[in-house]
């Protein structure tokens, strides 16, 4: 079986880059929080990432020529950028709500966390199958 | 790297957030300040924000704060009448500042709120770097 190394790390690299790019964005609506007319924004994750693995296997299209194509394979590079909703708008059209930007951002981090530690997990295996040590 | 880009857009946020805290401390100290003619007087200050997206142009999602300008308060100044005061004019009247000290406490709170929030967001994303950097040991 041939080995890929760029496959290797599954989606989780993939994943890993949506969370970084969601921090920073989740950043910049804390930052803005006090600024008129700005808008919040984020990144739905979860559509990201299927995009990016490919659909499910019900939803898939019928190939029946060589050039149709198949959605998903999408980079998570493009991940779409979709405008928060607020529940109570501001007077000055700022739509940040500091509460749940900090919730977003503490969910986010950890769910950084976790990425990373699925990472390592990948690592450590692979580390073990070169090594040979049990 | 995203995540180093948090350090500009918090740190945008840090620096006009303490322009803020600045401005409104700078109001509280003169909210007595006394003089005798309309033109002398001290006004209230307030700092405009802006969101600033040419500085981070690999990351069109990235957006930092500047403070645009600072304008004086349209609102109308105090006069008060005081013959024996050293600094009345001619009629009597001597002139204090528009400084609401109500709206500048409400001003430095939030100001205070939201530079926590950003070291709070500078402070994780470090902590998420440093992790990352460790990936694989």
């Amino acid at each position: 079986m041939r080995f890929d190394l760029d496959k290797a790390m599954g989606i989780h690299e993939q994943a890993l880059y949506v969370r970084s790019r969601r921090t920073s964005l989740i950043a910049s609506n804390i930052a803005n929080s006090d600024t008129p007319n700005y808008q919040a924004r984020d990144i739905d994750f979860k559509q990201v990432l299927r995009n990016v693995a490919g659909m499910n296997e019900g939803e898939r299209l019928k190939m029946t020529q060589a050039g149709h194509i198949q959605p998903g394979g999408m980079s998570a590079q493009d991940a779409e950028l979709l405008y928060r909703h607020p529940f109570q708008a501001s007077i000055d059209g700022n739509t940040v709500d500091a509460q749940i930007e900090k919730a977003e951002f503490g969910q986010n981090a950890a769910q950084y966390q976790s990425t990373l530690h699925f990472l390592t997990g990948k690592i450590t295996g692979l580390r073990k199958a070169i090594t040979g040590e049990p | 790297m995203s995540l180093l880009g948090v350090f500009d857009v918090s740190g945008s946020a840090l620096s006009a957030q303490s322009v803020r805290l600045n401005v409104t401390s700078s109001n509280l100290a003169n909210a007595e300040t006394v003089s005798s003619s309309i033109d002398q007087t001290y006004r209230a200050r307030h700092p405009i924000f802006a969101t600033v997206l040419d500085a981070f142009n690999d990351h069109p999602s990235m957006a930092g704060v500047k403070v645009k300008a600072i304008v004086e308060s349209k609102e109308e100044l105090r006069m008060r009448y005081e013959p024996q005061h050293p600094m009345a004019n001619e009629k009597g009247y001597i002139f204090l500042p528009n400084v609401n000290p109500i709206e500048e406490m409400a001003n430095m709170i939030s100001a205070s709120r939201s530079y926590q929030n950003n070291v709070e967001a500078i402070n994780t994303s470090r902590q998420l770097l440093l992790a990352t950097l460790r990936l694989g040991q």
